[in-house]
C-alpha cells in the first residue's frame, strides 16, 4: 500500500522552486520502440537517474506504435516514449481517442528517407554532382521522374512510413509535396484512414525495425524511419539513405515522453520527477560536445534496448551520417537530446503538427487559430517542465542558463526558416502558414 | 553351450543398445550436419545462418548475461536499501519497501514465464474440459448440444482470440493492485481457449466408448451416477483423457510461443520477437537457442504427461508412446 507521502504544496507560479514531494508511485514501467531516440529513457535507467528520484523503472520495449499508445492509455504503461502527433492525434480523436499529454520533448531530428538501391539508381542520373559526389540535400525533384516512370508503367510506388501521426509520416509528405509529388491524403469523416487519395505515392505504416526487411522483400521501395534503420539499410547494403529530417527541417522536434492525463493527475510529483531524471540523461547525452555518445552507444547496443550493432547505431550517435555506401558525412546535430532547448515542450512543435495533420486531411475541417492554440495548450505541458527544471537547478544538478527564461517564455519559437522548400514556419499563424503550400489542404477545403 | 548362449545375449543386448542409443544419435548427428551444411550456404542481410558453433556461443552470452544480471539485481537491492535508510532518517513515520528488481528480464526468466503460464492455462483448460468431455460423454443429449460449438470454436487459431482476449481482459480486469499482470491472464486464457478441445472430444469419445459390460456392472451394484463416475468411469476412460492432455499441453505450448509473439506478452516468444527487432548480427543465433529451446521444453513436457499416464493408468502393459 502507498503511504501518504509528506505533501510539499507545489507552486508553478512561485519564483522559487520548491522541493518536490515523494512521488505517489514508485514502482513505475515505460514502453518504447526500439529507436536511437529512446536513449534518455536508458540513459536515466542506466546512470540511475531515476533511482536518485526514488523511481524504480522498467523499461520495456513494444512491438510498434499502436500497441505502445493502447498500454499507455489502459494503464498497463505508465508512460511511454511516443511520436509526437500521438498525444496530439489521441487528444483530438484521430485514429484512438484519449487524453495524453507530455511535459518533455525527447529529441530534435534523428530520421531519414531511405530508398532502395534500385530506386537510387534510377534517383542518380537526375541529382546534381560535384567532386563526384552527391550533392545534399536531395530534394524529391529527383524522385519525380521516378515515380512518374511506376506510374507509366501502371505499378504502384508504396513506401514506408512508421505510424498515421508519425514525424516521419508528415516529414515524408513533405519532403514529396515540396518536389511535387503528391503523397495523398485521409479523409476521416469519410472513413477513409488509409491516407492514399490522390496520391502519387502510396504511404503505409510498417513496425521501425521491420523497415529494412520489408523493403528488402519488395513490399516498399523506400521509407522514412527513425535510427538506426537507416543506417542498417546502409550497413546491409540494401537501400540508400537520401535525405535526413535534419535537411527537411533543420532542428525538427521528434519524440515525446507522452502519459495519460488522468495519471499525470494522479501522480503529480511523480511526474516532476520523471521529468527531472529524464532532463538530466538529455543533458548527459550532450554534455562536453557529445563526449559521453560512445558510451550511450554501448548501453543502446543491448539488447534490451536498442540491440541492433554498435557500429550500427553509432553511425548517427556520434555526429556522422553515412549516406550511399562510403559516403560518411558530418551531420553533427543529427541526434540532439538538450542543446537548443530540444527538451522543452513548446506550442509551436504541438502546432506544427496539427497544421500537418490538416495539411493532409487528418482534421478534415477548417479550424480557427485559437483551435490550434487551445489544444496544444491542452496536451503539451511546459509548466510540467518547468517545476522540474527548476528543482534540479535548485539541487544544482542543472544550470539556468540552459533551460528558456521560464517567467517570459511564451512557449512559441520565433518564425521558423530552414525547411527544405524555404517556406518560413509562424506557430502562431496555423492558418497563414497552411496557406503558403501548394500541395494540401487548406482555407476552407474539405475532401 | 555356455559361451554360445553367452554371445547370443549379448547379442540381442547389443542390438537393444543399438536401438535404443545409436539410432537416435545417428539421427542426431545427421541433423547436425546437415544444419551446419545449409547454413554455410543461406545468405542472409544479417550475416550467414547461424550454425551449431555460432549458437552454441550465443547460448553461453545468454548464461553470462543471466549471471551478470543477477549481480546488477544484488546491487540494486543494496543501493534500494541504503535510499530506504535515508528516508527513514528524514522521516521516521516512512516504512520502507522493497520493490523489485526492474532490470530486463533474462533468458532463463523468460523460460520460466512461458513454462509458468503454459501450465495456469493448461490447468485452466482442463478443469472444463476434462467434466465437460464427462458430461458430453454420458449424456448423448448434452453431446449433441455442445459438438456444433466444439466443432466450431476448436479450428480458431490463436491469433484470433488474441485481439479479443486481450480487449475483454483489459476492460474485465481492473484492480488497484493485481495480482496478476494483464498480461499474464491474457496468455493464460488465450492458451486455455486454445487446448481445450482435444481434451474434451478425447475424454467424450472415451467416456462414451465404456465397455457395455461395465456399465452392466454399475448398473447391478445400483452405484449412484457420482459413484459410477468415480469407479467405472473414470478409471476405463483415463488413457483416453490422458491422450487429449497430451495433445492438449502440445498445442498449449505451441499456441503460448505465438501469442507472446503477437502480443508481446513476457516469455520464450517475447524474447524471439525482441531479438528479430533488434536486427543485429547476432540475432538469428539467439534466436535459433531459443527455437532448440522450445522444441526441447515442449519434448520434455511431452514425456511428463506420459509418466504422468502411465503412473495413474490401470492397465500397465498397455503400451504407450
Amino acid at each position: 500500500m502507498i503511504l501518504a507521502p509528506i505533501a510539499v504544496v507545489i507552486g508553478s507560479t512561485s519564483l522559487h522552486a520548491q522541493e518536490v514531494g515523494y512521488p505517489e508511485k514508485e514502482e513505475l514501467k515505460f514502453g518504447f520502440i526500439k529507436l536511437t531516440d529512446m536513449a534518455p529513457l536508458a540513459i536515466a535507467y542506466e546512470k540511475r537517474f531515476f533511482e536518485d528520484e526514488g523511481l524504480y523503472v522498467t523499461l520495456e520495449a513494444q512491438a510498434n506504435w499502436k500497441v505502445l499508445l493502447d498500454r499507455v492509455i489502459d494503464g498497463q504503461l505508465d508512460g511511454a516514449h511516443m511520436l509526437a502527433g500521438q498525444p496530439l492525434g489521441a487528444t483530438i480523436g484521430f485514429g484512438t481517442q484519449a487524453d495524453i499529454i507530455t511535459a518533455f520533448s525527447m529529441d530534435l531530428n534523428g530520421n531519414a528517407i531511405t530508398v532502395s538501391n534500385d530506386i537510387w539508381k534510377q534517383m542518380k542520373p537526375h541529382i546534381p554532382h560535384e567532386n563526384g559526389k552527391p550533392v545534399h540535400p536531395i530534394k524529391a525533384d529527383a524522385l519525380k521522374p521516378v515515380i512518374d516512370g511506376f506510374k507509366n508503367a501502371g505499378k504502384p510506388f508504396n513506401i514506408g512510413m512508421v505510424f498515421p501521426v508519425s514525424t516521419h509520416n508528415y516529414e515524408l509528405r513533405y519532403w514529396l509535396a515540396a518536389g511535387n509529388i503528391h503523397p495523398g491524403y485521409y479523409a476521416p469523416h469519410k472513413g477513409d484512414t488509409s491516407g492514399q487519395i490522390n496520391a502519387d505515392a502510396l504511404l503505409s505504416v510498417t513496425p521501425p525495425p521491420q523497415m529494412p526487411a520489408t523493403m528488402e522483400a519488395g513490399t516498399i521501395e523506400g521509407y522514412c524511419v527513425g535510427e538506426p534503420w537507416n543506417q542498417q539499410a546502409v550497413f546491409k547494403g540494401i537501400g540508400v539513405p537520401v535525405v535526413t529530417d535534419y535537411e527537411i527541417w533543420k532542428n525538427n522536434p521528434e519524440k515525446v515522453f507522452g502519459v495519460s492525463k488522468k495519471w499525470a493527475e494522479e501522480n503529480p510529483n511523480t511526474h516532476i520527477r520523471v521529468v527531472k531524471a529524464m532532463i538530466r540523461a538529455a543533458i548527459w547525452l550532450d554534455e562536453n560536445n557529445n563526449a559521453n555518445r560512445p558510451e550511450a552507444v554501448k548501453i543502446l547496443a543491448k539488447s534490451a534496448y536498442v540491440g541492433a550493432d554498435a557500429e550500427v547505431i553509432a553511425n548517427s550517435m556520434v555526429g556522422t551520417f553515412e549516406y550511399e555506401k562510403g559516403d560518411k558525412r558530418e551531420v553533427p546535430d543529427f541526434n540532439v537530446f538538450f542543446r537548443y532547448n530540444a527538451t522543452y515542450p513548446f506550442y509551436s512543435d504541438a502546432i506544427w503538427y496539427l497544421t500537418q495533420m490538416r495539411r493532409w486531411g487528418q482534421i478534415s475541417e477548417q479550424k480557427p487559430d485559437s483551435w490550434y492554440k487551445d489544444i496544444a495548450k491542452q496536451v503539451y505541458r511546459p509548466d510540467i517542465y518547468a517545476q522540474a527544471a527548476k528543482a534540479l537547478i535548485a539541487e544544482g544538478k542543472a544550470s539556468a542558463k540552459d533551460f528558456p527564461e521560464f517567467a517570459t517564455e511564451t512557449g512559441y519559437k520565433p518564425a521558423q526558416k530552414h525547411f527544405i522548400d524555404n517556406i518560413v514556419y509562424d506557430g502562431t499563424q496555423p492558418n497563414a502558414y497552411l496557406d503558403k503550400f501548394n500541395i494540401g489542404l487548406k482555407g476552407s477545403t474539405k475532401l | 553351450m555356455l559361451t554360445e548362449k553367452q554371445t547370443s545375449v549379448d547379442l540381442a543386448k547389443l542390438t537393444g543398445l543399438l536401438k535404443t542409443i545409436m539410432l537416435p544419435l545417428i539421427g542426431l548427428v545427421l541433423f547436425i550436419g546437415l544444419w551446419n551444411a545449409m547454413a554455410k550456404n543461406i545468405d542472409t542481410s544479417l550475416g550467414q545462418f547461424p550454425g551449431t558453433a555460432a549458437v552454441w556461443e550465443q547460448a553461453t552470452v545468454l548464461v553470462d548475461e543471466h549471471y551478470a544480471q543477477k549481480n546488477k539485481a544484488t546491487e540494486f537491492y543494496e543501493r534500494q536499501q541504503k535510499r530506504n535508510a535515508e528516508r527513514v532518517a528524514k522521516d521516521p513515520t516512512y516504512q520502507p519497501k522493497i520493490r523489485a528488481f526492474t532490470g530486463a528480464p533474462t533468458f532463463f526468466q523468460q523460460i520460466w514465464t512461458s513454462l509458468y503460464t503454459v501450465m495456469v492455462g493448461f490447468i485452466m483448460a482442463s478443469l472444463i474440459a476434462v467434466p465437460l468431455g464427462i458430461l458430453c460423454g454420458l449424456s448423448k443429449s448434452s453431446y449433441a448440444a455442445i459438438n456444433p460449438l466444439i466443432q466450431l470454436f476448436k479450428p480458431i487459431s490463436p491469433l484470433a482470440w488474441l485481439p479479443l482476449v486481450t480487449m475483454v481482459v483489459s476492460a474485465a480486469y481492473v484492480s488497484d493492485d493485481p495480482m496478476f499482470s494483464k498480461s499474464f491472464i491474457t496468455s493464460a486464457a488465450t492458451v486455455a481457449l486454445c487446448c481445450l478441445w482435444p481434451t474434451l472430444i478425447n475424454t467424450a469419445v472415451g467416456v462414451s466408448s465404456i465397455d457395455k459390460d461395465l456399465i452392466n456392472v454399475s448398473k447391478v451394484l445400483r452405484l449412484n451416477p457420482i459413484q459410477h463416475v468415480l469407479k467405472i468411469v473414470m478409471p476405463s476412460s483415463i488413457p483416453a483423457i490422458f491422450t487429449g492432455l497430451r495433445l492438449s499441453l502440445g498445442i498449449g505450448w505451441m499456441v503460448l510461443i505465438a501469442a507472446e509473439m503477437l502480443a508481446q506478452n513476457p516469455g520464450l516468444g517475447k524474447f524471439v520477437w525482441d531479438e528479430f527487432q533488434n536486427g543485429s548480427s547476432e540475432s538469428l543465433a539467439r534466436i535459433m537457442v531459443a527455437v532448440l529451446t522450445i522444441g526441447i521444453i515442449g519434448f520434455i513436457l511431452d514425456r511428463l504427461m506420459l509418466q504422468l499416464q502411465k503412473w495413474v493408468s490401470w492397465d500397465k502393459s498397455a503400451t504407450l508412446r
